[in-house]
């Protein structure tokens, strides 16, 4: 199984430090959503990554080999702040891209207008990039980091700005990578997109790694809770170890400690029935955006790797 | 891993592909197509023109001469040759059959008689040249009939005062320069300033242009710092040597064409080849430097400013060249720098064009650049490489050089 493994890594601004030991992997196959505040180190990461950065400490390796010259070939990247030939005509540039990567002119080619049909641009190749609206410029960028085929996809903001269809889209052509093998690490702001897309996701703070795991794992918490849309909850009270959480109208929430029995679900909704008629009994999990609020809100804990960035 | 198609490519191909693609995108962009037609339309109208002045050279006077006049004919040719004008001469039947040939213009002039004074009858005056010819004749030919009443041999006297010429010895002698030479050196030295002007200042904004638009992070995953700085060297020179061959093509073919260099000791074809080789020389040397310099900011509106020291430093031999070399070309200041190398590709096409400069020199000027291009290489290489990633503020020359601070990840 081929892994991407990023490595303790450090790195710091002058005074400013934007990384302090941040470490995950990204397996093959999988799609990697990276999530965090602005200048919480997702772009550093990345761009440490796939070498346009170098780091202070730490190592970045492919199948435990160091990412070198010839691995970071068969990398693509899309830039958070694009990069592309602004008067340079869009398959020219997709074809001059692919031939840096070693492609003959012949597979360049076809590259080229397979990426540029799958990306719904193949319209736009004879027109300069600079004169295309910043969704067709996104999808570009997009096509100039797959057309070289490669075997890792970093994307750092791939999202941003892109309208539903182009969100689709682009969903699919990161689903497709996936299943052909391809690690797929991507960052961005948008968590429902992150949630419906990725297999794992990192939540980043202050240049460190918090939380890091599948959606579900992440979701898994010590209190289970549960909606309730039935009678008035003092029903509740027949459950010695539950709690009710919020009331609003006919909807309950209610909530049982770590501690209780793996079957109190069902107590709990034969104490509901008896009170009156239940029209729903949900298990209630925290959403992406919920965990990621406590996450990047929770102040500085006593660890040492939580604190806040200092300058 | 499994993936085909990508494969490591060679340093050369990389470079070829990254000139490559330098030079197509000059060669079709509208700003090159103009400034080579611009360039070559001004060096064959400044031709045309140069020729059309040249042309003015007087045509052979017609002068006819009657019966009593004919003796006179070949003094006649002599004294014109003497003053420059060259003169052919016909007999005419009558005084009135020559007459009718000066009214309808056949003739520029008719000599009736020449003793015992020389008689001419012109259209309305003698001019400028016909005075010049005559005025000299009508005096030799008193003279002559003054040394034959005295008992003297008009012939001999005449062979001795052509002879008859003053000793100078120059202590200083200058070189012979004449106008088409000056005129060449004039525009080697503009020419050589505009093109490496402009093909330097190309490099400065094409390295700037991939750093603020980011495409050079995308360009450096797959090549390294010096294959892409190499490459758009190569290019950009490619591009500005294809438009200086082209302006010197068309200005020695103006030049021939118009034989603007019959009677000059002008050699144009050394002349030529040695612009086109300057130029060759100056670019790497300059594009090298520019290169490096601008690799050092991020946004097109810092480049003026970083590459200002760098222009003011081709502008001080230009403006010495071609002030000082085309009327003084022996003058020490520009023999010296001449033999500097960032002023050599300025100074050497001048002098060579006015003829003032042996082989040798030449040929040392060139190695003394040709010794300083792999540290120039070495300099630009590692200045581009440690600087070109690093986005942001200006970074300092030096911090680049010695590679502290910036990012230098892909430079192995």
């Amino acid at each position: 199984m081929t892994v991407l493994s990023i490595s303790s890594l450090e790195k710091s601004y002058g005074t400013v430090r934007a990384l302090r030991d941040m470490t995950f992997d990204v397996h093959g196959g999988e799609i990697f959503g990276f999530v965090g505040s602005n200048g919480a180190g997702k772009s550093t990461t990345m761009r440490i990554a796939v070498g346009v950065l170098s780091a202070d400490a730490g190592t970045v390796t492919w199948d435990g080999r160091p990412v070198d010259h010839a691995i970071r070939r068969r990398i693509g990247y899309m830039p958070e702040e694009r990069g592309l030939y602004p008067r340079m005509k869009v398959g020219e540039q997709l074809v001059y891209l692919a031939r840096l990567h070693g492609l003959d002119a012949a597979a360049a080619r076809r590259s080229m207008e397979r990426w540029t049909e799958t990306l719904g641009i193949e319209e736009k190749r004879g027109d300069e990039v600079l004169k295309l609206s910043l969704g067709n410029q996104q999808r570009v960028q997009l096509a100039a980091a797959l057309v070289h085929d490669p075997d890792i996809l970093v994307l750092d903001e791939p999202f941003s700005g892109l309208d539903p269809v182009a969100v689709d889209v682009m969903s699919a052509v990161l689903r497709d990578q996936a299943s052909h093998g391809v690690p797929v690490l991507f960052s961005s702001h948008q968590l429902e997109l992150v949630e419906r897309l990725c297999d794992r996701v990192g939540i980043v703070r202050a240049g460190s790694m918090v939380a890091v795991g599948g959606i579900d794992e992440l979701r898994q918490t010590d209190e289970r809770a549960w909606v309730v849309d039935g009678p008035p909850p003092s029903w509740v009270s027949a459950v010695p170890v539950a709690t009710v959480v919020s009331s609003s109208g006919s909807r309950s929430v209610v909530s049982v400690g770590p501690s209780a029995p793996d079957d109190i679900d069902q107590e709990l909704l034969r104490a509901a029935l008896a009170a009156g008629p239940v029209r729903e009994f949900a298990r209630q999990r925290p959403t992406l955006v919920e965990l990621y609020r406590h996450v990047v809100t929770t102040e500085a804990t006593p660890s040492p790797e939580l604190e806040e960035v200092s300058a | 891993m499994s993936t085909p198609g990508s494969l490591e490519i060679s340093s050369g191909a990389a470079i070829r592909m990254i000139a490559g693609r330098e030079i197509r995108f000059r060669l079709t962009s509208k700003a090159f197509v103009w400034t080579t037609i611009a360039l070559v339309a001004a060096v064959v109208l400044g031709g045309v023109a140069a020729g059309l002045l040249a042309d003015r050279e007087t045509p052979p006077q017609q002068v006819g001469l009657t019966s009593q006049a004919a003796g006179v004919a070949d003094q006649l040719v002599a004294t014109g040759k003497a003053v420059g004008v060259t003169i052919e001469t016909q007999e005419v039947e009558s005084e009135a059959a020559g007459r009718a040939l000066v009214t309808s213009g056949d003739l520029d002039a008719l000599v009736t008689s020449t003793s015992p004074e020389l008689t001419v009858e012109v259209k309305q005056t003698l001019g400028d040249t016909g005075t010049a010819v005559f005025g000299p004749l009508a005096q030799q030919l008193a003279l002559g009939s003054a040394i034959t009443d005295l008992g003297g041999d008009p012939a001999a006297v005449a062979a001795d005062i052509a002879s008859a010429e003053p000793v100078v010895t120059s202590l200083e002698p200058a070189p012979d320069v004449d106008g088409a030479q000056i005129i060449a050196g004039y525009i080697a030295g503009i020419l050589l300033f505009i093109s490496l002007m402009t093909a330097g200042q190309l490099v400065a904004q094409g390295v700037v242009e991939e750093k603020s638009s980011r495409v050079v992070e995308l360009l450096l995953a797959t090549v390294r710092p010096w294959q892409l700085m190499a490459g758009k060297v190569l290019g950009i020179g490619a591009i500005g040597l294809i438009q200086i061959v082209a302006v010197v093509a068309s200005g020695v073919g103006t030049a021939l064409a118009f034989g603007l260099v019959d009677s000059s000791t002008l050699n144009l074809g050394v002349t030529a080849v040695w612009a086109i080789i300057w130029f060759a020389i100056g670019f790497a040397m300059y594009a090298l430097i520019l290169a490096a310099l601008a690799s050092l900011v991020s946004r097109q509106e810092d480049v003026g400013s970083v590459i200002s020291p760098v222009i003011g430093l081709m502008i001080i031999p230009y403006i010495i060249g071609i002030s000082i070399a085309p009327w003084d070309p022996d003058n020490p200041l520009i023999v010296w720098l001449s033999f500097v190398p960032f002023f050599s590709p300025f100074l050497m096409p001048i002098r060579i064009a006015l003829d003032a400069v042996a082989l040798w020199e030449v040929l040392l000027a060139a190695g003394l650049c040709l010794v300083l291009i792999p540290v120039l290489v070495w300099f630009a290489g590692r200045v581009y490489s440690n600087a070109v990633l690093h986005s942001g503020g200006r970074i300092k020359l030096k911090d680049a050089l010695a590679g502290s601070q910036g990012s230098v990840a892909t430079s192995r």
